[in-house]
């Protein structure tokens, strides 16, 4: 049903986007760049763009969107150069596929005298983008050491699993070592679990056969941690560790709200930070409020009491 | 220079370069006892057999399409799109059928018959229409592996919550200490070496491989064997995934991604030959254990950076190939 409706949502937004705009006197046209729905983080990143443009138009009959989402960096610049060319676009939401080949294409639509907007991953050069909406990498690392730091004792040992290796995840991991630091908590092992389930299975089960003695896994991602969770049950060890996450997928988050003693918190990356970046775009364009700057979206910690406002049963993530 | 199963005095020597792989996965087994005591411990050894057993019941199926001179790189992807399919069925037919064994069988047969419906599609277009298998694989691959991504909708499907724990038992227990995947890759290993070795169905795969139109003149129905590597390839893609899903209960798009790679490393590591001909089922579940073992010892060991795990994986599998062709050039 959801998928028929994603049909039924680009059907509406081609339509309106290629119709003439409502009796206003200034109209804008907002092109959407994103990756497409490869993996639960995207299909939530999706869900929230279509979302916010569904509600935007709505509340805004000046505005129409555009919204492409792509399985590669090329197809994205193809995507982009459409809407430059042919929609004749005001403004740009873009979440680069990657930095490198989508920097000069973006340079071009913000010559070009189009409001840009960056969402998540930077471009390689500086100062292109009117304004810059992002997750908070270093913070998602330093919220989970902070809560390990405050609920273990000295001497407890820990084990971490990292994601496919990348910038990103160093930023995550060193600002998690940085804040449990001096806590006298013992990392006794990092391994790769590339946000997947199975390998994260995998891993789990190695680490439980090789420590006798594990206090608590940050497992740094919530599909990772569903299958460290499984990996625990099968050696019915459930009881002697907690399990952290990360990034808010909402069968987590439902039970962090139910209590669950094995999983105690969350730490927030929110898909929906395409909705702010939107949002903000649209703004600027309707209204004389200044939207231009960067606007790091801060890595929430997830508990029992907060955990309702973070539940979105809706979104496919 | 290939091999083939005819001329018999050329026995003896295959059995002197057999031992490559073997001796591989002996050197590995004393490595990890070595590195860390609970490496021959009942925990570990049950579950680095019982994670094997998806890639092993599938790599068992693509030692018959390589030794028939094919290959089939959608497997992976047919492995999520399978479960997806399953998990998706098994949630629709709860409220007819309640949670209880006839859905799980009503599953296992979906899973069965999807697995055998796309190894079906695969084999009709290599084999009647005439496509490079390289090519219409290729192609599978990337459909099963968008579909999976569409049916959850870029998200993760998951099995009912109930039914989950009805069907867990499936992965996670056995017979006597024996867990049911390792089971049944055990038998889908010992019927897959018989139907190799003793009967015509093996002997005229490893002919069409070695040559297409002496196998042809010689009154092989060559397209209607190619034709059961594919099928057979897909319902043991079909079982894997009965065994897979109880394991996490869920099916997403980054399911099953480069399964396909790892089956054909452990049939080629096992002595299989790549451009056909050639087939040793028991060799290939030497290679499926090989793999995992590395996996396992390293995440046992930590003794190098976890960044070069995927080099020294590289590493093994040349080796244990190597040790084999030497042997066999030595000859």
């Amino acid at each position: 049903m959801k998928r028929r409706d994603i049909f039924k949502g680009a059907a509406l937004g081609l339509a309106l986007a290629a119709g003439p705009a409502a009796a206003q006197d200034q109209t804008y046209t907002i092109g959407v760049a994103i990756p497409s729905a490869t993996h639960g983080f995207m299909g939530g990143l999706n869900y929230h763009a279509q979302d916010s443009i569904k509600r935007l138009e709505a509340t805004y009959p000046q505005l129409s969107f555009v919204l492409a989402t792509a399985g590669d960096a090329g197809k994205m610049v193809n995507d982009i150069e459409d809407m430059v060319a042919t929609r004749d676009i005001d403004a740009l939401v873009v979440l680069p596929f990657e930095s490198e080949p989508l920097t000069s294409p973006v340079q071009a639509v913000a010559e070009a005298g189009i409001w840009v907007t960056v969402v998540d991953r930077g471009l390689s050069v500086e100062g292109i983008e009117d304004l810059y909406v992002a997750g908070d990498n270093p913070g998602f690392g330093r919220t989970a050491g902070e809560y390990f730091a405050e609920n273990l004792n000295e001497g407890d040992n820990i084990v971490v699993l990292r994601g496919i290796p990348t910038t990103l995840d160093n930023e995550r991991v060193e600002a998690f070592q940085a804040a449990i630091e001096g806590s006298g908590i013992n990392v006794l092992d990092m391994q790769h679990g590339n946000w997947n389930r199975d390998d994260a299975f995998n891993v789990m089960q190695d680490f439980l056969s090789k420590h006798e003695d594990i206090d608590a896994v940050w497992a740094a991602d919530d599909d990772m941690a569903i299958g460290v969770l499984e990996a625990i049950a099968q050696a019915d060890r459930a009881e002697e560790m907690w399990v952290v996450g990360g990034a808010g997928m909402k069968e987590i988050i439902k039970r962090i709200m139910d209590g669950d003693p094995r999983l105690p918190v969350n730490v927030t990356y929110p898909p929906a930070q395409i909705a702010t970046a939107i949002e903000l775009t649209a703004l600027g364009l309707v209204s004389e409020t200044p939207v231009s700057g960067r606007f790091i979206i801060g890595s929430q910690l997830v508990t029992p009491e907060n955990a309702e406002s973070f539940y979105f049963p809706d979104s496919p993530f | 220079m290939s091999d083939t199963t005819l001329a018999a005095p050329k026995r003896r020597r295959l059995n002197l370069h057999v031992l490559g792989p073997v001796l591989a996965l002996v050197a590995l087994i004393i490595l990890g006892a070595s590195l860390n005591s609970n490496f021959l411990g009942y925990g570990n050894v049950t579950n680095v057999l019982a994670r094997s057993a998806f890639i092993g019941i599938i790599a068992v199926g693509m030692t018959f399409v390589i030794t028939a001179g094919g290959i089939d790189l959608s497997v992976g992807s047919m492995a999520a799109f399978v479960a997806g399919v399953m998990i998706m069925a098994m949630n629709s037919m709860i409220p007819t059928l309640g949670v209880g064994v006839p859905l799980i069988l009503a599953g296992m047969a979906v899973a069965l018959l999807a697995g055998l419906a796309a190894g079906l599609l695969n084999g009709f277009l290599i084999s009647k229409i005439g496509i490079e298998a390289f090519i219409v694989t290729l192609g599978s691959m990337g459909i099963y592996r968008s579909l999976v991504t569409w049916l959850a909708d870029g998200g993760t499907l998951s099995l009912d919550f109930e039914a989950r724990g009805f069907y867990r038992p499936v992965y996670y227990e056995g017979i006597l200490g024996v867990a049911w995947p390792i089971i049944v890759f055990a038998i889908v290993a010992i019927l897959g070496e018989l139907a190799m070795r003793h009967t015509p169905f093996g002997r005229h795969c490893a002919a069409i491989g070695a040559n297409e139109q002496v196998a042809k003149y010689s009154a092989v129905k060559v397209d209607r064997v190619r034709m059961g590597t594919y099928v057979l390839l897909g319902m043991l893609v079909g079982l894997a995934t009965i065994m897979y899903v109880p394991r996490l209960g869920s099916a997403s798009g980054s399911t099953g991604v480069l399964w396909e790679l790892e089956a054909i490393a452990a049939v080629i590591i096992g002595g299989t030959v790549l451009k056909g001909g050639f087939g040793r089922v028991w060799g290939t579940v030497v290679g499926v254990l090989i793999l995992s073992l590395i996996d396992n010892i390293l995440n046992l060991a930590s003794i190098v950076s976890p960044y070069l795990n995927g080099a020294i994986q590289g590493v093994i599998v040349i080796l244990a190939v190597i040790l084999q062709r030497d042997r066999k050039s030595a000859d």
